[in-house]
């Protein structure tokens, strides 16, 4: 089984602790002028989602966690599961809620998503950066507010809520970044 | 030629330096270092960067340079041995403004290769020598008007009596269950395994510093035995030695001695930190034969302390990482 070093401890980086897969969001190396290196972690365990804060006597190896990410066409949900599929092998997924968390606000049929597998079981998994989403409900714009100025919010097809400009209308198609939640423009 | 903004793999180094801001406080802090030591009448002295031996101080490591012939040399990790060895000559009271190299330290506030201002004083011991610390950031801090400044007022605190009050634990009875206990209670996990003084380090760098006044300039001295490095054993204190650190805030700036002068100490020591090093499976370096030789020959009683410049500096400015005052940190140089 492949290790980590805590001198290769970095942003990014997945590994095995407490039994969980947890990902580095950021290491500090802690040291007094004459004694023991530390290396302060923040991991984000990929099962949970929880963050929590670790202290590794620097030196200390360990396990890498199996995680690789591969991208999955999302085929539909049937309101418990989530179903992906890799479109080379046929291969499918299926996803809990708490897997999915957030993201299943950004899922749209047929949307080739990024799907994180520990141990070949679906951990998480990323929307595509942007998607094109059709807005089902928001309040009628305003004359004359075609630049600048306020928003409101519009429910997408997926029933996301996101701020839209006042000019958006309702049975529009709209760009949004899923790692902001932002409007980006109209399609 | 790549097109800018071409992904390589590799992100760009850039050639530029890191910390234009700082460059001229940085010589404005050397000159202000040096003004204060020269006036009370120390010699500014210059050793050797490459030596052919390093210290066997489990708690730093240094770099290895190789020569040309194949022989190993080693960077300094700070002057210390050196300096010794004109103190043991009679060089009197002497100060150095040196570049050392540490490890793999990196991060916020550490940079493998920094400046150190080091300095020794005849005859003072290290209470004496203490307050010539404190005297002297103060003085320092007071030389650019843009320049924060530490509360007038600094805070003693002995090491036992930090532990005792802020802990409950006796940093000279407690055994490592004990730390456990008290890591546990405070929500501090460690992984891997820790002896009483990783243990007692682990709760220094990251319990008991970060609640140091952010303000305030702390003064922790007289170190358990075990910790000792160079000081000499505390006379009033039996189990603790004539050890001190000054912190600003939750970082920490100098550490110094009434130095040990005592070479049958010093060489059982050397042995401790052989047989430390060789359990924590660290690499034993060759060890300064010079140096312990000047140590037989009589090293006067004095105390010395060295200082971290570009931290002061991070102090003086109120930066919170190393990298911001140095032009070319570790990665760009």
């Amino acid at each position: 089984m492949a290790s980590y070093s805590t001198s290769e401890f970095k942003g990014g980086l997945k590994i095995l602790l407490d039994g969980d897969p947890q990902t580095i969001v950021e290491n500090e190396f802690v040291k007094p002028g004459k004694g023991q290196a530390f290396n302060r972690v923040r991991l984000r365990n990929l099962r949970t989602g929880r963050v929590l804060e670790k202290t590794f006597k620097s030196g200390e190896s360990v396990e890498a966690a199996d995680v690789m990410d591969t991208d999955m066409q999302y085929l539909y949900t049937d309101g418990e599961f989530w179903h992906f599929m890799v479109p080379d092998t046929f291969e499918q997924y299926a996803m809990g809620q708490t897997a999915l968390g957030d993201s299943a606000q950004w899922l749209k049929e047929q949307d080739v998503c990024t799907v994180t597998l520990w141990n070949g079981e679906p951990l998480s998994v990323t929307p595509p950066n942007f998607v094109e989403l059709k807005i089902v409900q928001c309040d009628p714009g305003l004359r004359g507010d075609t630049a600048q100025g306020g928003t409101k919010p519009a429910t997408l097809e997926t029933g996301a809520v996101v701020k839209v400009p006042l000019f958006v209308e309702e049975g529009e198609t709209v760009k949004v970044d899923t790692r902001s939640g932002e409007y980006v423009s109209r399609v | 030629m790549p097109a800018q903004g071409v992904d390589s793999g590799m992100p760009a180094v850039n050639w530029r330096p890191a910390a234009p801001q700082a460059r001229v406080h940085r010589a404005r802090l050397n000159a202000a270092l040096r003004a204060f030591l020269s006036a009370r009448g120390l010699l500014e002295v210059e050793t050797p960067i490459l030596s052919r031996g390093a210290p066997l101080d489990p708690g730093v490591e240094s770099w290895r340079a190789l020569a040309p012939d194949g022989a190993a040399g080693y960077l300094q990790t700070s002057p210390e041995y050196p300096m010794k060895r004109l103190l043991a000559d009679g060089a009197g009271d002497i100060f150095q403004l040196a570049r050392v190299f540490r490890g793999e330290e990196q991060g916020p506030r550490h940079n493998p290769e920094f400046s150190m201002l080091e300095w020794y004083r005849l005859d003072y011991d290290h209470r004496r020598l203490m307050d010539e610390v404190l005297e002297l950031v103060h003085a320092v801090a007071g030389a650019d008007p843009d320049w924060m400044r530490p509360r007038r007022s600094a805070r003693y605190v002995a090491y036992a009596d930090l532990y005792q009050e802020t802990l409950g634990l006796d940093p000279l009875s407690c055994d490592v269950d004990e730390c456990m206990v008290v890591a546990e209670r405070l929500g501090l996990g460690i992984v891997g395994q820790l002896d009483r003084d990783g243990w007692l380090d682990a709760l220094m760098a990251l319990v008991l510093a970060p609640g140091f006044a952010p303000d305030a300039l702390t003064m922790v001295f007289d170190y358990p035995e075990s910790q000792a490095v160079l000081a000499r054993p505390c006379a009033y204190a039996p189990g603790y030695a004539s050890r001190f650190e000054l912190y600003w805030g939750d970082l920490e700036l100098a550490n110094g001695f009434h130095e040990l002068n005592d070479p049958s100490i010093f060489a059982a020591r050397c042995e401790q930190d052989r047989a430390r090093r060789w359990r924590n499976g660290q690499a034993v370096p060759d060890a300064d034969d010079l140096f312990a030789r000047a140590m037989r020959a009589g090293l006067p009683d004095c105390a010395g302390v060295a200082l971290g410049v570009d931290r002061l500096l991070m102090c003086l400015l109120g930066e919170t990482d190393i990298a911001r005052v140095i032009d070319f940190p570790w990665g760009r140089a």
